[in-house]
């Protein structure tokens, strides 16, 4: 997995709330055996038209949002399924951070295996960056993972909260499965002593 | 002794490891596997060298992808990119040694259906999916949710999970249920009260008598939909009902096992004096058969009421309610039984049981589809289209108008070729009504299988109560 440290982008704006991991990468395309390739298929419906043509008044078709890096958008962000087909598809695009005020479960997990950093602000402040975005390709955010903090183009900052074993797998990159394999031990006992508590499983 | 809810216990009994931060590491009793989001973890195992731990707990049956037209043995039903996806869990299931049902099994079926029927899904049980709707084993009282495909590769080399602790949620549904009144109608009920972002932290545990009540069956809709509303997972305690429903399945305990199992199982209910971060009730008389009318599971009203404008909601709701009602082609003020529909759906792993398909047929016997309606009833899996057909219910749908399809998950997220049309209007038994979810267009209105049956013979959306 891509660490994530230090990210500074242009940031664009989906105020709509419950955008739902249908509409981030919708169903035709998790027909493939790969995670990679699904950029030019990030939010297809609403990006192209029935003919395949670019939707232009889509924000990430407008000249000033296309080479994005960082999403602000509207509340529980990434509602319904389970599909990783959903962070995965926002990756290949280029986008590596979204802020909303909140973010469904699942996707919410799934962003963190994936090197993307989902942050969760209170809504006045989601408010300030979704204004910030209306600046376009002029406004950089920066936000660095280690302090926990946002950074606008006019210098105003904003923390963040993270789960501190999340933050440390991100900034170094490193492999779930690859942890876990270290506590072989414990899983070993484990599974010993269920085998006589609930031998039925 | 702290007293506990049933989460509790279930958890406690699962903790493998605890680090300093409450970052848990727990077992996984059992892991169910489809198609569509087990490839590149398969592939990954491959590319790390690994094996999957626990083979004799993993199950995998293709369900998101496969035609349900009786031709669909032939694979040039199948687009090319589904068929590779089939032919990848063939191959993934032989290679790795796990159980597997393929689509030429009877047993073969949507994944949520095939696991509490096999006798896979326990009282008590850790159980997983990469697929949302494995709430739909907390019926059972085991704590089961959905995964992504990362964690399915986790799972598989690990038999175990990366987890904090979610919140308590509980969902009291008091006194009994009016007729005609359905699980279905109760859990989109529950998800037009706390929204659908409502339940994002906790996992609930729906109680009350009108869930008691309940069947099994009608417990796993419910429990279903608990991510609809945001929950990691649905629970209901275990009681009477739920032992009898798993005895003698065939990947049940029996002898002295069954006893076993079944004494630790009666432990599992929240004490009396359980701690419980947010309490939700509603009163079971005044829930209604309803109906979705936007784009979003939380768009929920009774039937009787009419299309809600914007200015019923503020700020951000309301420009999604604008974007709702254009999508869904309604104007406000429209009351929901004038809608006129073109297609009827029942099915999914909401609402593809043998009574759930009982219920649609009960409504449509001696009844005939409005002309010109397209009509299919896709059954949970092979089994329980097996129990219809000798019951003769499939004779019921067939000559009401229906088509009778193999098992799948079909036109609940039109993977395969069951699809809508731009524009199409569908009263479909499914979980989601989000744009473009059943075909691109499409729009969808959520309800229950007799609500969907009596849609199917009035062409609009229909107050059951008119017509049982």
């Amino acid at each position: 997995m891509q660490k994530f440290e230090t990210l500074t982008g242009v940031a664009a704006p989906m105020s709509l709330v419950n955008i739902d991991t249908d509409m981030i990468i919708p169903k035709q395309f998790l027909k493939t055996i790969k995670r990679s390739g699904l950029g030019k298929n990030l939010f297809d419906e609403l990006r192209y038209t029935e003919n395949g043509e670019e939707n232009p008044d889509f924000v990430l078709n407008q000249k000033k949002y296309r080479n994005s890096k960082i999403l602000v958008v509207g509340e529980n962000f990434g509602c319904g399924s389970s599909r990783e087909h959903a962070p995965w598809a926002l990756l290949d695009f280029g986008i590596r951070c979204v802020i909303s005020i909140s973010f469904a479960d699942i996707f919410y997990n799934n962003c963190f295996k994936n090197g993307i950093l989902p942050i969760e602000l209170p809504q006045e402040i989601v408010n300030v960056l979704m204004q910030e975005t209306q600046k376009g390709s002029n406004a950089q955010i920066t936000i660095e993972l280690e302090n926990q903090m946002i950074t606008t183009s006019d210098g105003t900052c904003f923390s963040f909260d993270i789960d501190s074993f999340k933050k440390h797998c991100l900034l170094n990159g490193l492999d779930d499965v690859g942890l876990t394999m270290e506590k072989a031990a414990s899983i070993d006992n484990f599974e010993r002593q269920s085998k006589i508590e609930r031998p039925w499983v | 002794m702290t007293p506990k809810t049933l989460y509790d216990k279930i958890w406690d009994a699962h903790v493998v490891h605890e680090a300093k931060d409450d970052t848990c590491l727990i077992y996984i009793d059992r892991h169910l596997v489809h198609e569509v989001t087990s490839p590149q973890a398969f592939e990954g195992l491959r590319l790390a060298g690994r094996k999957v731990r626990a083979p004799e707990k993993t199950i995998a049956v293709p369900d998101h992808n496969v035609p349900t037209t009786s031709d669909r043995s032939n694979p040039e039903k199948m687009t090319e990119d589904s068929a590779i996806q089939v032919a990848e869990l063939d191959k993934n299931a032989k290679e790795f040694g796990i159980h597997y049902y393929p689509v030429t099994d009877i047993r073969q079926g949507i994944v949520h259906i095939v696991g509490p029927e096999q006798g896979w899904t326990l009282p008590g049980m850790t159980v997983v999916c990469g697929d949302s709707h494995t709430a739909t084993h907390g019926a059972f009282g085991a704590l089961a949710h959905g995964i992504g495909t990362s964690e399915v590769e986790h799972v598989l080399a690990t038999q175990t999970l990366i987890q904090k602790k979610s919140k308590n949620m509980k969902v009291e549904i008091t006194g009994k249920l009016p007729p005609n009144v359905t699980a279905k109608d109760i859990t989109l009920s529950v998800i037009g009260k706390i929204g659908t972002a409502g339940g994002t932290g906790y996992v609930i545990e729906y109680c009350g008598e009108a869930i008691e009540d309940l069947s099994m069956e009608g417990r796993m809709t419910v429990c279903n939909m608990a991510i609809e509303g945001g929950a990691r997972a649905g629970l209901i305690a275990p009681d009477k009902k739920t032992f009898d429903y798993v005895k003698g399945r065939p990947h049940a305990p029996k002898g002295f096992q069954w006893e076993a199992a079944l004494s630790w199982w009666k432990t599992l209910y929240s004490d009396k004096t359980a701690k419980w971060d947010k309490v939700v009730t509603l009163i079971a008389d005044n829930i209604a058969p309803v109906v979705t009318w936007g784009t979003s599971p939380e768009d929920v009203l009774p039937i009787t009421e009419t299309v809600p404008g914007p200015d019923n909601f503020k700020g951000a709701k309301a420009d999604a309610a604008r974007r709702s009602l254009k999508y869904m082609g309604l104007t406000p003020g429209t009351k929901l039984s004038e809608i006129e529909i073109d297609t009827v759906f029942i099915g999914s792993c909401t609402n593809g049981r043998i009574e759930d398909l009982r219920a649609a047929a009960k409504i449509l016997k001696g009844r005939k589809i409005r002309e010109g309606l397209r009509a299919m009833v896709v059954p949970g899996s092979g089994l329980v289209r097996e129990q219809a057909e000798v019951e003769g219910l499939a004779d019921i749908f067939k000559k009401a108008g229906f088509e009778w399809r193999l098992a799948g998950c079909s036109m609940c997220l039109a993977m395969n070729p069951d699809q809508l049309r731009p524009g199409e209007r569908c009263a479909a038994t499914s979980n989601r009504n989000f744009e473009g979810r059943q075909g691109r267009g499409g729009r969808t209105h959520l309800m229950s299988p007799a609500m969907a049956a009596a849609a199917a013979i009035a062409g609009k959306l229909t107050d059951v109560r008119e017509m049982s």
